[in-house]
């Protein structure tokens, strides 16, 4: 005959709705380990998913994640000729925020190296990937935008063509992928008043120099677009991705393309490293302190629940002694309570949470290994916290029986 | 461990406790000397106060005495505090208890509260119940046996402690009224059924009671008074 589950088929009710309060506490912990998975995820996925061997940044920054980085465009070319590079794409991504539909949208808009990047590396989920150089947009499905519709960025429309899954950055924002010259525009987009303004100035710049006086040509080129003036250099982008042909070293590449003067080279893992120790480090830390924080809360608590239901039993406590009940019997029958509730308790967790966390606004990621951690956490608590409850059960007296 | 070879269910002598110390001492049992023999039944009478509860818990080795020596079923339980034995062993397998309230666990059916006592003495699963059923018959309840505690009147609750308290085949039974939260019939009813299980079970059984008008059901009736045991009754047919 097992005490612990006729008590428990006697207090159903109250067995029960203990449990769920229980589930409900350590859906929290389980929560917030998902929470804090999901932020290393994010920060690291793109990093992950565009499998890059190297990256290339401007020098001295920690690009193009962690800081800003600037370097030309023109580097893409400069680093395909080195020995041992199999490809280079420019990168670039920054990260926009609009109203649609009345609803504020964040996006962090990533430029394709179109053609050679047409972003074969990200899964498509709905529509399909982006097929012309311009005015595509392949968007996150946590963006809300639906295949078709149309987001105006810069002066011109963008069409959602195709949705991604699970492609968010580092602060949790919707990715949208576009073609690089887009994002270029999109991020370098001024107002036309601007535009008039920096012509007029630069008009007037040239005026009071003597490179106007001497080449009065070049008044009529400054007025107009700044592509067509060559003093001013090539468009910037965020990074340039360096992918080294099999058979190579990457880390002699590397050093390579790190003896220029103008940029800095991290590695994949080194990215990875710069995103995990910088962007998200503190919420990630101050997650985990969180998370640990929940667990000593939960082991409190159930440690006072056991405590309550054993002062509850005490008479019958005492009574099984005074009737020569073992003390292992007593022992037996709060432990597997205190089992039974972590148990159950989990369960509830996990079933609530698969059922709650994809509402959450950021990504909430279960793994496997930390399910396991946590059922572990919660085989111990169980244990430590029913020894309040067997302590006092201990202490029963038989005599109390009389009382 | 001495054993010995008498009829005697429960000897105690020189049985003394007291409580607290220095000026808060309060001598509730002093130099108390008890026998019941197998078969027998006594009533332990005596005003409240007077260390009658005091006097059983130590007889049900619940307490142990500052003094004094109990033997029960010939084997010397306590010697002077000491006790000499395994007490909650030798508490489940020679002792049975019947309290005012019937004290049974709330989340048991009346046979399963019968089965327990069993099996936490280790008795297979099936002769518990065998044994369950037998005793819910020999009390009168058996149709009450898959019943909750609270499903049962007073009396029924009373009829289920007894046959807790018999389920181990006890040497000495102790009940502590047992009868006061009845009516007078219900009461008379339990304390019959005390006087048959002392001489069908063959078990000495001591009852404490203020009920002086079921004294006739009494083999012999002791008396307490101020913590001091002051006389052995004669037969309870004279009382």
């Amino acid at each position: 005959m097992n005490l612990a589950i006729k008590d428990i088929q006697h207090n159903i009710g109250r067995f029960l709705l203990t449990t769920f309060g229980i589930g409900m506490l350590l859906m929290l912990v389980m929560g917030m380990g998902g929470i804090y998975r999901g932020l290393v995820e994010d920060a690291t996925l793109l990093v992950e998913r565009i499998g890059a061997d190297l990256w290339v940044v401007q020098k001295n920054t920690r690009g193009p994640f962690a800081e800003i980085s600037r370097i030309p465009r023109t580097l893409e070319d400069r680093i395909s000729t080195v020995s041992g590079v199999l490809s280079s794409h420019a990168f670039i991504s920054h990260t926009v925020q609009r109203s649609y539909k009345n609803k504020p949208l964040r996006l962090t808009i990533q430029g394709l190296s179109w053609p050679g990047d047409r972003g074969q590396w990200f899964p498509i989920v709905a529509g399909r990937g982006l097929e012309q150089a311009h005015y595509e947009l392949v968007a996150d499905k946590s963006s809300g935008l639906q295949p078709g519709d149309k987001l105006p960025l810069g002066k011109n429309i963008f069409t959602v063509v195709g949705l991604t899954k699970g492609m968010t950055s580092a602060s949790g924002d919707s990715m949208a992928f576009v073609t690089l010259l887009d994002a270029q525009a999109v991020q370098f987009d001024l107002p036309p008043e601007a535009i008039r303004i920096e012509r007029t100035a630069r008009v007037n710049r040239l005026y009071d120099n003597d490179l106007g006086r001497i080449q009065p040509q070049l008044n009529e080129r400054a007025a107009g677009l700044s592509s067509g003036i060559p003093a001013l250099g090539t468009s910037m982008v965020s990074a340039v991705l360096v992918s080294v042909a099999p058979g190579y070293s990457i880390e002699a590449v590397a050093k390579h393309i790190g003896l220029w003067p103008d940029v800095s080279v991290f590695s994949k893992d080194g990215q990875k490293e710069l995103l995990l120790r910088g962007a998200v480090d503190r919420a990630r830390r101050q997650l985990g302190l969180f998370r640990a924080l929940l667990i000593i809360v939960s082991a409190i608590i159930m440690a006072l629940i056991l405590y309550t239901l054993t002062l509850d039993k005490l008479h019958d406590i005492a009574m099984l002694k005074l009737i020569g009940a073992r003390n292992s019997v007593i022992l037996g029958l709060i432990m597997q309570q205190a089992l039974l509730l972590g148990a159950i308790g989990y369960c509830v967790a996990y079933v609530l949470g698969q059922w709650i966390f994809p509402y959450f606004p950021r990504r909430v990621l279960l793994v496997q290994n930390d399910l396991y951690s946590l059922a572990f956490i919660v085989f111990v608590i169980s244990i430590l916290a029913s020894l309040l409850g067997i302590w006092r059960a201990m202490r029963a007296d038989p005599s109390e029986v009389l009382s | 461990m001495s054993q010995t070879n008498d009829n005697s269910a429960l000897q105690a002598t020189g049985l003394t406790k007291i409580y607290g110390s220095g000026h808060t001492e309060v001598v509730a049992v002093r130099d108390a000397a008890v026998q019941v023999k197998r078969g027998e039944i006594v009533a332990l009478l005596g005003p409240s106060g007077g260390g009658k509860t005091t006097l059983l818990t130590m007889l049900g080795l619940i307490r142990s005495p500052n003094t004094g020596q109990i033997t029960i079923n010939g084997t010397l339980v306590f010697d002077n505090h000491q006790p000499k034995v395994n007490v909650r062993r030798f508490r489940r397998q020679n002792l049975g208890f019947v309290f005012q309230k019937a004290n049974l666990i709330p989340f048991l059916t009346a046979a399963e509260n019968i089965r327990l006592a069993m099996e936490i003495d280790d008795q297979p699963a099936r002769a518990s119940r065998k044994r369950a059923t037998e005793l819910l018959e020999y009390l009168g309840v058996a149709e009450r046996a898959q019943n909750l505690p609270s499903m049962l009147s007073g009396g029924e609750q009373q009829r289920v402690a007894v046959a807790r308290a018999l389920a181990n085949r006890p040497s000495v039974l102790l009940a502590d009224e047992p009868t006061a939260a009845l009516d007078s019939m219900r009461g008379r009813q339990v304390m019959e059924l005390f006087r048959k299980v002392a001489h069908e079970q063959n078990a000495g059984v001591i009852v404490v009671t203020h009920d002086h008008r079921m004294l006739d059901l009494f083999d012999r009736i002791l008396e307490m008074e101020d913590g001091i045991l002051t006389q052995q009754q004669k037969e309870s047919g004279n009382y």
